[in-house]
């Protein structure tokens, strides 16, 4: 046998050096019970439950939303039919910026990349007939939560649901936006101080809620590497529990409910060492930095979607492939609650099938492989637990670089985060174009011709609809009413006040989001980000 | 001329119309043309046609690479077309990238998009077609 290897050097897909083998002495350092412990111990590396999916699987939850609030609601009743166990809700463009439906802004945008919601009223229809008290419900919704999490409470407590109920999470993770999904309202400051106000709202209102799920997801889709990923959304985190004990609370009041959402891209192993060194690092900076008392201070509990930039356009069928992969990396990272990309994405939102596909994914890893079966196997490998100690100390570099800067809300405002990833997604791409990285399909196995596949069409009468529903909400509404609310609300942010129920008092009105967000907008001004290329 | 003297003439606004923030592939786009030698103004996010089109005149481009992923395209792609020819500035060469699908091509080519690049595009292959199709404006290609 030769030892002559395919190629001069082995990388993972964010560039971590791998070693042809991996023995006891790269683990030489690694102490079981200090960096290890067991399952449900700290610092968590192996879960956070003793038992994993054993006692319970992760969560199947679908990210749906298009067209109107009655497309979404179907789908979701469909989702539910199929064994979904949870929801989840994308919100069309217009709704993440704080736009109604028929601001000049939001022409050609109405329901196409997620489900149009400009008021009470269409919140109303989008949550008909669920049950709310017995599933949760995580919203992708962030510049505006505040405004969201209001109409999800009032429409939840008209349908007859109490909101000492409800359970679920607003994303209300701002700072990422700012770092790489780039949906916002105000600058990042008054962004912290309107999240403050959810987060001592959420902590004395909504016992089953998770006020802030930080996430990596749309910073890895932005181009980060791994390890940016993993030490962005540390940093980020860092940063909302520095602002809620700012805000007066208690860090054991409320870090039990915070969550995280991550990427799980399609390096596998790098995967699985990311979401196991995430697990400990974050306990060790809850106990050690912030000085939390709770064990459930110390968890890292986290969401995970697959890939949607690792699929391709060409060969589609093969999306299926590479998301159950990623799947798997997810569930054996530990995932509480998992989304599995459809095939058709790279097109457009999926269809009803493509999205069956990707939910019966889910089923065939949890009910007929076995990896459910025993808690993190492969933990003790001597490959993923070097690895995790590689990735643990590349984000460990990262979060310091950013201490010295400041803290994350300095450095999005200094763009370092933002220019750090800008070039690592040039680079990558690089390597495609010198064939360095294979995309099988892209730039190798590539095929002349190909079938096309079914795709969702939005229905371009959505959007005329949704206006025309908007108008009648501001007809039937009692205009002196929604005046008051919105002048005591901006009294409110002008004074500092806690804005959370003057903002319900605005939505329970039927004053619009738009109008609403025109508040913020007024007294802390528009932000523009600095374009970096 | 030289290609290197022609191609330094040249200018091209890099644009995202509409709300989404996916801008992953403007900004790689952006900067593999400005590697290749072209003169680059990239406008940020979640530009109106009108401030697209007011950007490339203001800019003298050549050139406009507009990159959307909402799903919008077929509503704000045709609009920028309309003012750049409202504005007597139909000759900018207009390509595009993004989610589009198969179908939407021959209609937005239709309506005056000289390209439409779709996910999975090689930076050579869109440089290359720069290189082809982009003279600056008043130059016959």
């Amino acid at each position: 046998m030769s030892n002559d290897e395919r190629r001069k050097d082995f990388t993972t897909l964010s560039g971590l050096p791998v070693k042809r083998l991996y023995r006891s002495a790269d683990l030489a350092d690694v102490d079981y019970d200090r960096d290890l412990g067991a399952p449900g111990g700290y610092p968590f590396t192996r879960g956070i439950h003793p038992a994993m999916y054993r006692s319970r699987l992760w969560t199947m939850r679908q990210f749906a939303g298009f067209g109107a609030p009655e497309d979404t609601n179907r789908r979701f009743h469909y989702l539910l039919e199929h064994g979904q166990t949870g929801l989840s809700v994308a919100f069309d463009m217009p709704t993440l910026m704080g736009r109604d439906a028929d601001h000049p802004l939001a022409l050609g945008e109405v329901g196409r990349e997620g489900v149009a919601v400009s008021s009470l009223a269409d919140m109303e229809v989008l949550l008909r007939g669920l049950p709310l008290d017995r599933t949760t419900t995580s919203m992708t919704i962030n510049a505006p939560a505040n405004v969201v999490l209001a109409m999800y409470v009032v429409a939840a407590e008209k349908a007859g649901f109490p909101r000492q109920a409800l359970g679920g999470t607003a994303q209300t993770d701002m700072l990422k936006e700012f770092i790489a999904q780039k949906e916002w309202i105000v600058p990042p400051q008054p962004s912290m101080r309107l999240i403050q106000d959810m987060l001592v709202f959420g902590t004395r209102e909504l016992p089953r809620w998770n006020v802030i799920s930080i996430s990596g997801y749309h910073i890895r889709e932005a181009g980060a590497t791994a390890v940016q990923e993993l030490a962005f959304t540390l940093a980020d985190g860092i940063a909302y529990v520095q602002a809620g004990i700012d805000a007066g609370l208690e860090v054991d009041a409320f870090a039990p409910r915070l969550s995280f959402f991550f990427d799980c891209h399609v390096d596998f192993f790098e995967e699985v060492a990311k979401f196991r060194a995430a697990r400990r690092m974050w306990a060790r900076i809850m106990r050690e930095r912030f000085g939390a008392k709770d064990p459930r201070s110390w968890w890292l509990r986290f969401h995970t979607q697959t890939a949607g930039v690792s699929l391709t356009a060409q060969q589609p069928m093969n999306n299926v492939v590479r998301t159950t992969l990623q799947a798997l990396a997810a569930v054996l990272g530990g995932t509480q609650s998992l989304h599995t990309n459809s095939l058709d994405e790279t097109y457009a939102l999926p269809t009803e099938e493509a999205v069956r596909l990707a939910l019966r994914t889910q089923q065939i890893i949890a009910h007929e492989t076995g990896v459910a079966d025993t808690v993190d196997p492969l933990g003790g490998a001597f490959f993923v637990e070097s690895l995790t100690n590689t990735m643990e100390s590349a984000a460990g570099a990262y979060i310091r670089r950013i201490d010295e800067l400041g803290g994350m809300v300095r450095a999005v405002e200094a763009g370092y985060p933002q220019r750090e990833i800008a070039e690592a997604s040039y680079a990558f791409q690089q390597q495609l174009e010198r064939r360095e990285k294979v995309i099988v399909g892209v730039n190798e196995f590539v095929v002349p011709e190909e079938q096309p596949i079914p795709i969702l069409r939005i229905d371009p009468q959505v959007e005329r609809r949704q206006i025309e529903r908007l108008r009648e909400v501001r007809t039937n509404r009692d205009a002196r009413r929604v005046e008051q609310t919105l002048a005591a609300l901006r009294q409110a942010t002008e004074q500092g006040d806690n804005t959370m129920e003057r903002v319900i008092d605005c939505v329970k009105a039927y004053a619009t989001l738009g109008e609403i967000c025109d508040v913020f907008r007024a007294v802390y001004g528009e932000y523009r980000e600095p374009a970096i290329i | 001329m030289s290609v290197a003297m022609a191609q330094q003439r040249i200018r091209i606004v890099v644009a995202k119309p509409g709300l989404d923030g996916h801008d992953r592939g403007a900004k790689v786009v952006a900067r593999a043309l400005r590697d290749a030698g072209f003169e680059v103004i990239y406008t940020g996010l979640h530009q109106t046609p009108e401030m697209i089109v007011n950007a490339a005149i203001q800019e003298d481009a050549d050139a406009i690479g507009l990159s959307i992923l909402s799903g919008a395209h077929m509503t704000l792609f045709p609009r920028v077309m309309e003012l750049l020819r409202e504005r007597r500035a139909g000759d900018i060469v207009v390509f595009a990238g993004g989610i589009i699908p198969e179908g939407d091509i021959a209609p937005l080519k239709a309506a005056g998009i000289s390209e439409i690049f779709t996910p999975g595009t090689s930076l050579e292959a869109i440089v290359t077609w720069v290189r082809d199709h982009v003279r600056p404006r008043g130059v016959p290609a």
